[in-house]
């Protein structure tokens, strides 16, 4: 890679920030430079993103007709998912497969909540709330 | 914000932040510049022979299998206080308490202290790159207040995390868990001469590429995620095909790869060791590493544009990509390995 092959602007990914990359230069010298961002990093990137969002606000839909808990919609907004979320907790798998139903997360204990909010950096509070929040981690 | 008095004011006007391509080569790099020994984030990587490539269908994130273009994580800090006989020291902990307590502890007598954290909780990360990754990098070189003074290598300058920030980012559990862990250099560094290092460095990564006997590792990997990328629509949605795709490029492409899967890094560092050993084959062999890299580039753009549905999908494409990537690598490795055996 040139140094005139290094994309300048920030990406709306790095958010103003640029990162460090290695190119050759006129005469044949490895450098560092900075990059705003390639168009395959940024497109993949905000494509895992978006896979993300889609989950959760899916999730968001079920939750409000009562279909599935809470929880699932939380779970898939901060980029989680069932295996993540069971070693993230230290919940055994077929629990968490449970508690991410609706009549699953109904019933269970304030310790058990409390362990999964924990996890995710939210409150209780938070954890049973279908309110969107504005930014990914409050 | 009210600030009790700064307990570290003298390593904050010594620790000098340097940006990388890489977090723990990076981070590696920059406690031996404190310590002043100027070894290039390239020669870090390269001496602790960290090139790799695999892909294990079996390990999954996010229904995803693992792709990695690099050794295991703590394969460079390891690497290098075995080859530099570094005063390296790890701790980690059972209690989050503790290990604030430790982390204090250090940064009071003045030391810049390496730590592994969760990329998704370290609130100066920009949102779209947070995900659950446990294995970062960084470091910190000094408290105030109740802030951290933070010296992230993937970034362009220092920064600050919050106290209770840090501390979740050094506490999650799962996979690759941190468990807290924190490194500084203790003590001493010894004077080694790294030159007659270099060429046994150099061949352990031609071997680890050549020659592991499993298929999914070094070159053979490559072959294998090329066939598998062809499969993939007999067996998988055209859905999960476009993520998969995309998924190989993250790993490749994402912040801390240095463009092109590490393959950049490690032609800088073949270029340093033409100098130092004073080997024009070197010098050719890192341009054409080079070239590798700048394929692998193609490959990502390629990839990242079929993924998003700019391109139409066309695997054989990707599949011959792939399958002459590892071609070209499997003949770099077998020259490189006797353009240093001589």
């Amino acid at each position: 890679m040139r140094p005139d092959e290094v994309p300048q602007e920030s990406s709306p990914l790095f958010d103003g920030q640029r990162k460090a990359v290695y190119v050759v230069n006129q005469d044949g010298h490895y450098q560092i430079a900075q990059s705003g961002g390639s168009e395959a990093e940024v497109t993949v990137t905000l494509e895992a993103v978006a896979w993300f969002a889609k989950l959760a606000e899916d999730a968001h839909q079920r939750a409000l007709r009562g279909e599935t808990s809470p929880l699932e919609y939380h779970m898939c907004r901060l980029r989680l998912d069932e295996p993540t979320l069971a070693s993230a907790t230290g919940v055994w798998r077929w629990r968490v497969r449970r508690h991410l139903t609706a009549k699953g997360f109904a019933s269970l204990k304030p310790n058990q909540l409390e362990r999964y909010a924990d996890a995710m950096g939210l409150t209780v509070e938070q954890l049973k709330s279908l309110e969107k929040p504005t930014k990914l981690r409050a | 914000m009210s600030s009790p008095p700064a307990t570290t004011e003298r390593s904050k006007t010594a620790f000098q932040h340097r940006q990388s391509a890489h977090c723990e080569s990076g981070v590696i790099s920059s406690l031996l510049h404190h310590e002043g020994i100027p070894l290039s984030e390239a020669m870090v990587f390269g001496l602790s022979a960290s090139l790799s490539f695999a892909y294990i269908p079996l390990v999954k994130i996010n229904e995803m299998p693992l792709i990695a273009y690099r050794m295991i994580p703590r394969w460079i800090l390891n690497g290098m206080r075995k080859r530099l006989h570094l005063p390296l020291r790890f701790e980690k902990f059972k209690s989050s308490a503790e290990g604030r307590k430790r982390l204090d502890e250090l940064l009071a007598q003045g030391r810049p202290v390496g730590l592994q954290s969760s990329v998704f909780f370290l609130p100066y990360f920009p949102e779209n790159m947070r995900f659950h990754f446990n294995a970062h990098n960084l470091i910190a070189y000094g408290r105030e207040g109740n802030e951290y003074l933070i010296s992230d290598p993937v970034f362009n300058g220092p920064t600050r995390c919050a106290l209770a920030d840090l501390q979740r980012a050094r506490f999650v559990r799962g996979a690759l868990a941190p468990k807290g862990l924190i490194y500084y250099i203790d003590g001493p560094v010894p004077k080694v001469d790294i030159v007659p290092l270099l060429r046994g460095a150099i061949k352990k990564n031609c071997v680890m590429m050549l020659h592991v006997p499993l298929p999914f590792v070094g070159c053979p990997g490559i072959r294998l995620l090329s066939r598998r990328v062809l499969k993939l629509p007999a067996q998988k949605d055209l859905a999960y095909t476009r993520r998969f795709i995309g998924h190989i490029v993250r790993m490749q492409e994402e912040i801390g790869t240095g463009g092109a899967g590490f393959r950049f890094l490690y032609a800088a560092f073949l270029q340093e060791c033409a100098v130092l050993l004073n080997n024009p084959r070197l010098q050719e062999l890192s341009l054409e590493l080079t070239a590798i890299g700048d394929e692998w580039r193609e490959f990502a753009l390629h990839a990242a544009r079929m993924s998003k549905g700019r391109e139409d999908l066309d695997l054989p494409l990707l599949h011959g990509l792939l399958h002459d990537l590892a071609n070209k690598e499997t003949a770099l490795y077998k020259t490189l390995k006797k353009a240093v055996d001589q």
